[in-house]
């Protein structure tokens, strides 16, 4: 079985594509996915070129790397400087704009920054090299906080000392349920993100559809699976029947993986974060719990850092909220660009506004 | 086996080894000589002397940071005579010689120095050029990291070649001579010490034996080449459609992706539109004469992937877009910087 | 939100590890985070771990539901309910 082939027969896709151009609704409607890696899918499908005027696909705050206050990469940067420690990151966040500069930036004034495709290489450096301290930025949602949490599991089980984690994990249900109380947007259906889910399962959000009345489809990442995933949310629209349905029924289960959850309750408590362009959302996020202690980078190496500034005329909350899209910010291609981000929509390569940018401008 | 020929060396380089003095002309001598195919009894001028023909000749350089310096496909050295000779065959000219500057990290091991100087001649061989001359520094411990190359060369544009990123024009049809992304990812792959197995091998290498004969035979209805390097094909196509003031639309089914390179870019999270290729070239050609062109790369000039990738629409103030599989569009952009995997 | 790719378990290793694969690339990754899982499973893999067993029963079915959906008349779209 190769099933990514076969979800990506052209044929089909193409069908799929004028299915969705050719999609026929009594009213307009307004979709928002929460994912970062559903952004960068759907503009790399050309999925935006295909919806039809009734449609209206919003970005929320789902791509971790954009929420991520400035004053996190400011405290990494200190750390790196003041202490000599070895920063390891995944890629997207080099570029992340601290209060100053970016990761990638501070590289070149000798702070020492390695890119990792997974935690347990930070890990590995650490062990490879007991004279070095190694730093993991641990960022992401609950997909990837499991695999933090079991490095940390491992590092402390191999007896590892010198690796620890600065956290700025962030959990998605506080952000969806801040969003349906916003009234300044009226998101009809949700695209809810596939590999979170792997994780939290579906039973999470039925508030969102039960409570809330929004549709919710938990959708996966090929284009025929958004494609598919819009539809259904379009269908639970039209006929008044909000549930959360699972598109992307392969891999989601209704319980998800409660060894995974096992796993985050263990290393990991709930706490308040802030979210860049949010402010403090409570709960929203997760400290590593006191008998990890040893494992947190921010007690192991304090450093003294500032509040985050906003940089004026920077609009990305409203644009994270989806209560304006990237083009109706007076920066957008002028002064905030990929290559000159002023806020985090542009900064990441799956932004709201570096997608719009880079693939949907002549629209 | 022992190197006792090279004076006091051990296995690894010393600063003496670039003062010019007793040990450096035996580490040219004894390794970079009998590589290059160079005459001992020539002396060390400081200069070669080279007649080519009357004409407009094409003259390039290139500096060689690749890290790591040995990847699955090749090596820095392999990667030194590639890049220049391709550049100098992108200009519609036939390479004729090269020079090679070596910087050398104090404490470099002799045994790698001489694996690369290996691929250094083995590559010249292939691409028919001769490494005429060099110059070899070492620094300090720390000063640079490990090795940087330069190479330099010099080709005669042929005889009915008129190259230039600035011809691209509506109606033009854009070949691509072969599978995309293999060199970035085998780099790539390698520098993530993601312990793959598997088919990953970079690409670079000379393309003299496709370029050439598709030069001689088809000369004025090629229009552009270039060979798809930092930043990958979308970077490349970008730079002609800003250079030739038009559009290119691309057609995302027709790209030709290895099945190893796209699983490695998904796992990775890059697109391999922006992957680096050392061993391609694209090809901006009269629309009339694009099929036999196609023909002619695929069956007599070693490329049996060359494709066609896309066309040229119109004139603009230079863009480039792609329809996708799903019949939809958007924009092919500039890469922003850095070539940063995503992963969350 | 987060990159992962499904790929075939080919090997159980000793501490957690499996060896996995997709189209002739392999990789050793962490099993860690699921308990039974076997050679021949495809596993979902991010940042060196696998998340979730890929159900292929389900995986075919989304298949033969999207092909349906491809060969649907258009105007049928915005009112029936599809049969998952």
């Amino acid at each position: 079985m190769n099933i990514t082939n076969s979800l990506r027969d052209p044929a089909v896709i193409r069908a799929l594509g004028a299915q969705l151009k050719n999609l026929s609704l009594s009213r307009k409607i307004t979709l928002m996915e929460v994912c970062g890696t559903h952004t960068m899918a759907l503009h790399r499908g050309g999925i935006p070129s295909l919806l039809p005027d009734t449609v209206r696909l919003l970005s929320g705050p789902g791509c971790p790397v954009c929420v991520t206050p400035a004053s996190y990469i400011d405290r990494a940067q200190e750390i790196g400087k003041n202490y000599g420690v070895t920063l390891t990151s995944f890629g997207d966040m080099l570029r992340v704009p601290g209060n100053t500069k970016s990761l990638s930036e501070s590289r070149s004034e000798g702070i020492n920054v390695e890119t990792v495709y997974s935690p347990l290489a930070a890990l590995d450096m650490a062990r490879k090299h007991p004279a070095i301290e190694v730093v993991f930025l641990a960022v992401g949602f609950e997909t990837t906080v499991p695999p933090i949490a079991m490095t940390v599991m491992n590092a402390r089980d191999q007896g590892i000392d010198n690796f620890s984690i600065l956290t700025a994990h962030k959990l998605i249900m506080p952000a969806l349920e801040l969003l349906v109380n916003d009234s300044d947007v009226r998101v009809d259906g949700f695209i809810l993100p596939g590999h979170v889910s792997l994780i939290l399962g579906s039973e999470p959000y039925r508030p969102i559809a039960e409570k809330y009345s929004r549709a919710c489809v938990i959708t996966g990442f090929e284009t025929a699976d958004i494609i598919q995933g819009i539809i259904m949310l379009a269908q639970q629209i039209e006929i008044s029947q909000p549930s959360v349905e699972i598109q992307y029924c392969r891999a989601v289960k209704k319980d998800g993986n409660p060894q995974a959850r096992g796993v985050i309750d263990t290393v990991f408590e709930p706490a308040d974060s802030e979210w860049r362009g949010f402010g403090t959302i409570p709960l929203s996020g997760l400290n590593l719990r006191e008998e990890f202690a040893d494992f947190d980078a921010s007690k192991k190496f304090p450093v003294e850092v500032n509040a985050e500034t906003v940089q004026t005329g920077c609009r990305c909350g409203d644009v994270l909220r989806g209560r304006i899209e990237p083009a109706e910010c007076a920066l957008f291609g002028r002064n905030c660009t990929p290559e000159h981000p002023v806020g985090p929509c542009m900064v990441s390569s799956e932004g709201t506004c570096a997608a719009h940018y880079k693939y949907s401008r002549t629209r | 086996m022992t190197d006792g020929n090279i004076v006091g060396t051990g296995e690894r380089i010393q600063l003496l080894h670039g003062s010019g003095g007793l040990m450096m002309q035996r580490l040219i001598r004894e390794i970079f000589f009998p590589a290059f195919g160079a005459d001992n009894d020539a002396g060390f001028d400081d200069a070669a002397e080279i007649t080519l023909h009357d004409g407009p000749l094409a003259f390039s350089t290139d500096s060689f940071v690749v890290k790591p310096l040995f990847f699955p496909g090749g090596d820095i050295g392999s990667l030194a005579v590639s890049g220049t000779v391709n550049d100098i065959l992108m200009k519609g000219a036939k390479p004729y010689c090269l020079s090679l500057a070596l910087i050398i990290e104090e404490g470099f091991p002799l045994a790698e120095l001489k694996t690369i100087v290996k691929s250094l001649a083995d590559t010249a061989k292939i691409a028919d050029v001769r490494i005429v001359t060099g110059d070899t520094k070492v620094v300090g411990r720390g000063e640079i990291d490990g090795l940087v190359i330069n190479t330099s060369g010099i080709g005669e544009i042929l005889p009915n070649a008129s190259i230039s990123g600035v011809n691209a024009r509506p109606g033009d049809v854009l070949l691509v001579s072969g599978e995309v992304g293999n060199h970035g990812i085998a780099v790539m792959a390698e520098r993530n010490g993601l312990k793959l197995k598997g088919n990953i091998a970079s690409d670079a290498a000379p393309l003299n034996a496709s370029v050439i004969p598709m030069l001689e035979r088809f000369g004025e209805s090629v229009h552009v080449l270039r060979d798809p390097t930092r930043g990958g094909v979308a970077a490349t196509i970008n730079e002609i459609a800003e250079a030739s003031k038009v559009t290119v639309l691309l057609d995302e089914s027709s790209l030709p992706v290895g099945r190893e390179v796209e699983a490695v870019s998904e796992l990775l999270g890059f697109d391999p539109l922006y992957l680096p290729c050392e061993g391609r070239f694209l090809a901006f050609v009269d629309g009339g004469k694009a099929e036999s062109i196609l023909r002619f790369l695929r069956e007599d000039a070693g490329c049996p992937d060359a494709t066609q990738i896309g066309t040229v629409t119109e004139t603009s103030n230079g863009e480039v877009l792609m329809t996708t599989v799903s019949g939809g569009q958007r924009i092919i952009d500039m890469p922003a910087g850095e070539l940063l995997p995503r992963i969350c | 939100m987060c990159l992962a790719v499904p790929m075939k378990v080919i090997e159980i290793k000793d501490g957690g590890q499996a060896i996995v694969e997709t189209g002739d690339i392999s990789m050793e990754i962490s099993i860690q985070l699921l308990s039974d899982v076997s050679v021949g499973d495809y596993v979902i893999v991010h940042t060196g771990f696998a998340l979730e067993k890929m159900d292929p029963k389900a995986a075919e079915e989304t298949l033969s539901v999207l092909r349906e959906l491809a060969a649907m008349d258009a105007t049928d779209m915005g009112m029936d309910t599809i049969e998952d």
